[in-house]
């Protein structure tokens, strides 16, 4: 059976179970959002979104939609997916189940918990109502697939004037060695004036059978809230991941987004911020370093419609072997959004002979006092800085891997959290084969 | 210590070192001065293994061995140090560490262990005060915004740390101001010692005050034509180098 026929059923199965609450609001959210997919189907090449990225590769599986039988892990397992240096909150998933057995949530002052009890017990239902796929509605039908299935994942509602004394650590674990395995995880991230939250996101496969994972995150960040995302890409290369984060950000509030792209088979990452207030700062950073016939596509969109705000965007990208990377910029300064800053940076290296890049600006402005500025370069390594390092005796190899890690640094040096950088700065060597000691 | 035979090296199809003959033997200071385009950096990309350039023919002995097959860590392992004309920026790698890096495979291919910390923070001490240098200099990332005379003392101060025993000095006084120059060429000369060499390649003769040669040389059009002392670099101060043929 085809994927989508599957989808079909498997969604009327949903419904006929009683596993939803047919009268609900939400319910008729997953229906509208069910009848735009099932009018649209799975993007094409087509679709000018998808050009460069073709899901036939991953879409031709048997999967499970509903896996059920429940997997325990042993922390002990586990514990190297976690920043578990340092003390955090935890929402932690098993093939799309919650393990509550090592999570770590809290209703104490703020909301970190599940979606499923947020979407069904009545005490959220106004926020729920209030924010719930109000940004993530207007993207394609692979977004409306993942509202149409949308029971689990994290819910985050930090009331005003709140720091959050330790990150939350999302993380989605697949197990099922049998099967291949389709997650939908939905997050709704909600930060409140003056509050600030940091959280790390990360998808790992524990098996080597096929996962793919159709993520959506919305985050709504108000009057001057700061939020701090990180996302932590390293699965195995059976592993594909279609990850949609939606930003809404109110006046003076400032959100970052690190996206650090190391593994898996395809990695889709859509990621979008919408200014809806005057002094607002949107970051957007991002590393990729992927080889063999890995591909990364990074799809960024930032729409500028108030005065006085900035954005800034840095993705750097290493490619060796036949990876394939797509960097799609998109920046809109509407004609209201005078004295926009708007800054974009996007710089690959190509070290694989059969490494692609498709990188494409998209800069749309219609104000007409502003500073944007777009950077894109693709190049190889610079052989006046390889004979600089071999010449004082560094090998070859070893120069390159510093080089590489070097051109990876301006990102890296963005992360707030200590022990996740010198994390990532460890993942960054490993993949690069270099000396940590740098 | 080094022993250059008939060297001739060329740049795609671009012949530039035809037939150089060079002998620089251990506790002696050599400068090959020389006009624009004549092969004096060449040659010393060459002696330090460049790979842009392919050598047609003659040979390189290093301690009596050829050194012309290997690759430029190889020769760098051997003892061989080349302070570069502009010496590149690593933003994300500090000085120190890259430093480090370099002295500890170094050791490795010679067999030695990694230096301990306290040796080598000992060391760090030792040649940032012999070149004045401010040590937040050494954390700082690798001749990234650093002034032309920054790069070029932090050369010298990586030659201090890595004890080669030749060093060849690719235009070390250009960028340079009087006062950074006389703490440089002061480096050089603590240096110097019986047991190493040092090639200077020089456009002018004012560095050639500070670190005196035993032996100046002019090459020219990719050969080397004349040979003489010390005076000969002050001669040709005076009459330029047409007057050589």
């Amino acid at each position: 059976m085809k994927l989508k026929e599957k989808l079909i059923t498997s969604f009327f199965e949903l419904e006929n179970e009683g596993m939803l609450d047919l009268d609900s609001n939400i319910h008729k959210i997953r229906s509208k959002a069910f009848a735009d997919f099932e009018n649209k189907g799975f993007p094409t090449k087509n679709d000018e979104n998808w050009k460069y990225t073709s899901l036939k590769s991953i879409l031709n599986n048997d999967y499970t939609v509903f896996p059920n039988n429940e997997t325990v892990l042993e922390l002990k397992d586990v514990k190297k997916y976690f920043i578990h240096e340092i003390d955090s909150y935890k929402l932690v998933f098993i093939d799309g189940v919650y393990s509550s057995f090592l999570s770590d949530t809290t209703h104490e002052r703020m909301d970190i918990c599940l979606m499923s009890s947020a979407l069904k017990n009545t005490k959220y239902k106004i926020i729920i109502d209030h924010y719930f796929n109000t940004i993530a509605n207007r993207s394609g039908s692979i977004t409306s697939l993942n509202t149409a299935f949308s029971r689990q994942g994290a819910y985050i509602h930090i009331p005003k004037n709140t720091i959050v004394p330790k990150p939350i650590q999302i993380i989605h674990f697949s197990t099922k060695n049998e099967k291949e395995l389709l997650l939908q995880p939905r997050n709704l991230i909600i930060v409140d004036e003056n509050s600030h939250v940091q959280i790390i996101e990360r998808h790992q496969s524990l098996s080597d059978a096929i996962v793919l994972t159709n993520s959506v995150t919305e985050i709504f960040a108000n009057k001057r809230a700061i939020v701090d995302y990180y996302k932590i890409q390293n699965d195995t290369e059976n592993a594909s991941l279609i990850d949609q984060t939606f930003i809404q950000q109110k006046k003076h509030s400032n959100v970052s987004v690190n996206t650090f792209s190391f593994g898996g088979k395809l990695t889709r990452n859509h990621l979008e911020f919408h200014q809806e207030g005057e002094r607002i700062d949107s970051n957007l950073n991002g590393i990729t370093i992927i080889g063999n016939k890995q591909l990364v596509d990074n799809h960024t969109a930032v729409f500028h419609k108030y005065p006085n705000c900035e954005s800034h965007e840095l993705y750097k990208g290493i490619y060796a072997d036949a990876s394939t990377g797509v960097f799609n910029g998109k920046v809109i300064v509407r004609k209201e959004a005078q004295k926009t800053n708007a800054f974009q940076q996007n710089n690959t290296i190509l070290i694989g002979k059969k490494a692609t890049i498709n990188a494409k600006p998209q800069l749309e402005i219609f104000a007409d006092d502003v500073k944007c500025s777009h950077g894109c370069t693709i190049g190889q390594l610079d052989e006046a800085a390889l004979f600089y390092m071999q010449q004082r005796g560094i090998p070859k190899k070893e120069a390159q891997g510093l080089l590489l890690y070097a051109f990876s640094n301006a990102v890296v040096e963005k992360i707030k959290i200590p022990e996740l950088k010198s994390r990532i700065t460890k993942l960054i060597a490993m993949k690069l084969d270099v000396n940590y000691c740098l | 210590m080094l022993k250059i035979t008939n060297l001739h090296a060329q740049i795609e199809n671009t012949k530039i070192l035809k037939g150089v003959n060079l002998e620089i033997k251990a506790g002696e200071v050599h400068a090959i001065m020389g006009p624009n385009g004549s092969g004096k950096s060449t040659l010393s990309a060459v002696i330090a293994g460049n790979e842009i350039y392919e050598v047609k023919q003659g040979e390189i002995l290093f301690e009596n061995k050829d050194i012309s097959e290997l690759a430029p860590e190889e020769r760098a392992h051997k003892g061989i140090f080349m302070s570069f004309q502009y010496p590149v920026e690593i933003p994300g790698v500090s000085t120190i560490n890259f430093i480090k890096t370099a002295i500890n495979e170094r050791r490795k291919a010679n067999g030695l262990e990694s230096l301990s910390a306290k040796d080598m923070l000992k060391r760090i001490k030792e040649k940032s005060e012999l070149l004045a240098m401010d040590r937040k200099f050494l954390s700082r990332s690798l001749n990234q915004g650093f002034s032309g005379g920054e790069k070029k003392r932090n050369e010298i101060f990586q030659m201090a740390m890595l004890e080669p025993k030749l060093s060849i000095l690719d235009e070390t006084d250009s960028g340079l101001d009087i006062d950074a120059l006389k703490i440089v060429a002061n480096g050089v000369n603590k240096l110097k010692n019986k047991n190493n060499a040092i090639l200077v390649i020089t456009h002018y003769q004012r560095l050639l005050d500070y670190i005196v040669p035993d032996f100046v040389h002019v090459l020219k059009d990719g050969k080397i034509i004349k040979t003489g002392g010390k005076e000969l670099a002050l001669e040709l101060e005076a009459k330029g180098y047409d007057w050589l043929q």
